[in-house]
């Protein structure tokens, strides 16, 4: 919701707004990728439920990469990634 | 012009929800409200109404549909009653601030616990606060007259909220009357289809159901105030149309002898029109007495009760509900409406009928017995319970 909107029943009119709310800093744990480690497979993109995660380019032996400006530290990545490539450390203030 | 038929009250809004010709009825049974699921499936099953039937794993998840389905642009109608209504509690608010202008019949019944199937007006009362529409029927005809009519308010775009059409359990729900059913170019000539002034659409997407921080909250919140101030003049105007086309007239409060009546009963729901056979045999032996029936609960109709309370030296509200620790709920409406005025007259408040016991005329000659007395000492007690057996 833009400061200046007050709709019909707060309905948001534009597509695309939460892109403006960067929830990063509500994190407790943060996911650290080991990119040696990483084989392009993307389950990590495929589970994360905040598209936090920028997808794999196997071709271009890219590895995926971790938005912190909205990951919120849950975690799903590192415990879904079958080859141990990200892990959770504790955020530092 | 319409059919006569004999038909229960639970017919009565399903037929009204067919004429409407509703979208969607996700629906969740419950006694006494169950017949009006199994009546629209019927119809649909029958080919007689188009319309998607979603039976849900709760009345929570009924209202939940309703919401998705309304936000669509689809015109929805459900049924419940009491521990029904009380599941729905949390989206009854959401469909409001959402203004999704969903109709709920409710077949009025009590709470538990103790357990009861019957009728008072405790299950809707408890939802005062929760942003819908209310009216109450006195009859089958109005059960569904005011379904038909509720679309037509809720979905005015002045307005935008939900409704629920009250009807009192078994009272009107199970009990056959005669009712004149309109035909279906009539309904359509009333009421034209629903246009929603925002929906869910992939084609021009949008969010609803956003958060609201306290930099907007209070502002969401005073556009449901207007809506439901507004929607006093669009239940007028709805009122008047429907009369021209159908002949039938509705008001938010409908006087009956009160122009030199002393004592003024204030009644909602099935209970008035015993009132009126009470005030007619109270008459015969020389009562100044009158009687009034409150068919639109919220929005509150201020102005109307105020000059309601000019007639009348006392004013006996009949509550069919308790708010425990202060009263019943239509009294200190009542209370509340008049708190300004300069000249009012005693209002007394009596609660009976709860859990179904019947309320009859011989409780409006008790009500008006200690009305004449309130009116002679000019010392009344607020809150009396009628009809009440020794408690131990």
């Amino acid at each position: 919701m833009n400061d200046e909107e007050v709709t019909m029943g707060a309905v948001v009119t534009t597509p695309g707004s939460a892109m403006n709310y960067k929830t990063g800093s509500w994190r407790t744990l943060k996911p650290v990728l080991d990119e040696e480690k990483c084989k392009f497979c993307n389950i990590c993109w495929q589970f994360c439920p905040d598209s936090a995660i920028e997808k794999a380019d196997a071709k271009a032996k890219k590895p995926v990469k971790i938005d912190y400006d909205y990951c919120k530290g849950c975690g799903i990545c590192a415990r879904e990634c079958p080859f141990d490539a990200i892990h959770m450390v504790e955020e530092e203030k | 012009m319409g059919t006569k038929q004999v038909v229960k009250g639970n017919f009565a809004t399903a037929v009204a929800a067919k004429l409407a010709r509703v979208d969607v009825v996700p629906a969740y049974p419950i006694t006494p409200s169950t017949l009006f699921p199994e009546q629209i499936s019927t119809y649909i099953a029958n080919g007689e109404m188009d319309a998607e039937l979603l039976l849900t794993e709760s009345e929570h998840s009924a209202m939940s549909a309703a919401i998705g389905a309304s936000a669509s642009g689809a015109r929805v109608a459900t049924a419940t009653a009491s521990q029904g209504l009380k599941l729905m509690s949390e989206m009854l608010f959401i469909a409001s601030g959402m203004r999704l202008p969903i109709v709920t019949a409710v077949g009025n019944r009590a709470l538990s616990a103790p357990i009861n199937i019957w009728c008072d007006h405790q299950d809707t009362i408890a939802e005062r606060d929760s942003g819908w529409l209310q009216f109450y029927a006195e009859n089958n005809q109005n059960a569904l007259d005011l379904m038909i009519m509720a679309f037509k308010i809720s979905e005015d775009h002045r307005v935008l909220l939900p409704s629920l059409v009250g009807l009192d359990a078994f009272v009107l729900t199970h009990t056959m009357e005669g009712v004149d059913v309109p035909l279906q170019e009539e309904v359509d000539d009333f009421l034209p289809p629903y246009k929603p002034a925002l929906k869910l659409d992939v084609r021009n997407p949008m969010t609803f159901g956003s958060f609201g921080t306290p930099a907007h909250y209070t502002e969401f919140k005073y556009q449901q105030w207007e809506a439901m101030k507004n929607a006093e003049k669009v239940i007028d105007e709805v009122f008047s149309e429907f009369h021209g086309k159908f002949g039938r007239k509705y008001e938010k409060v409908s006087e009956y002898r009160t122009d030199d009546a002393d004592i003024i009963f204030l009644t909602m729901g099935s209970m008035s029109g015993t009132a009126r056979a009470a005030v007619d045999s109270m008459r015969e032996k020389g009562m100044k007495v009158g009687t009034a029936k409150l068919t639109v609960f919220r929005p509150f109709p201020f102005d109307d009760i105020k000059s309601l309370s000019k007639k009348a030296k006392v004013l006996a509200v009949v509550d069919r509900n308790i708010s425990f620790g202060f009263g019943g709920a239509v009294f200190a409406e009542v209370s509340g409406a008049l708190i300004n005025e300069r000249e009012k007259p005693i209002i007394m408040d009596f609660i009976l009928g709860l859990g179904g016991r019947d309320i009859t005329q011989d409780d409006f000659f008790t009500m008006a017995d200690k009305a004449k007395k309130a009116m002679e000492t000019g010392n009344a007690e607020m809150v009396t319970w009628i009809n009440l057996k020794e408690v131990k």
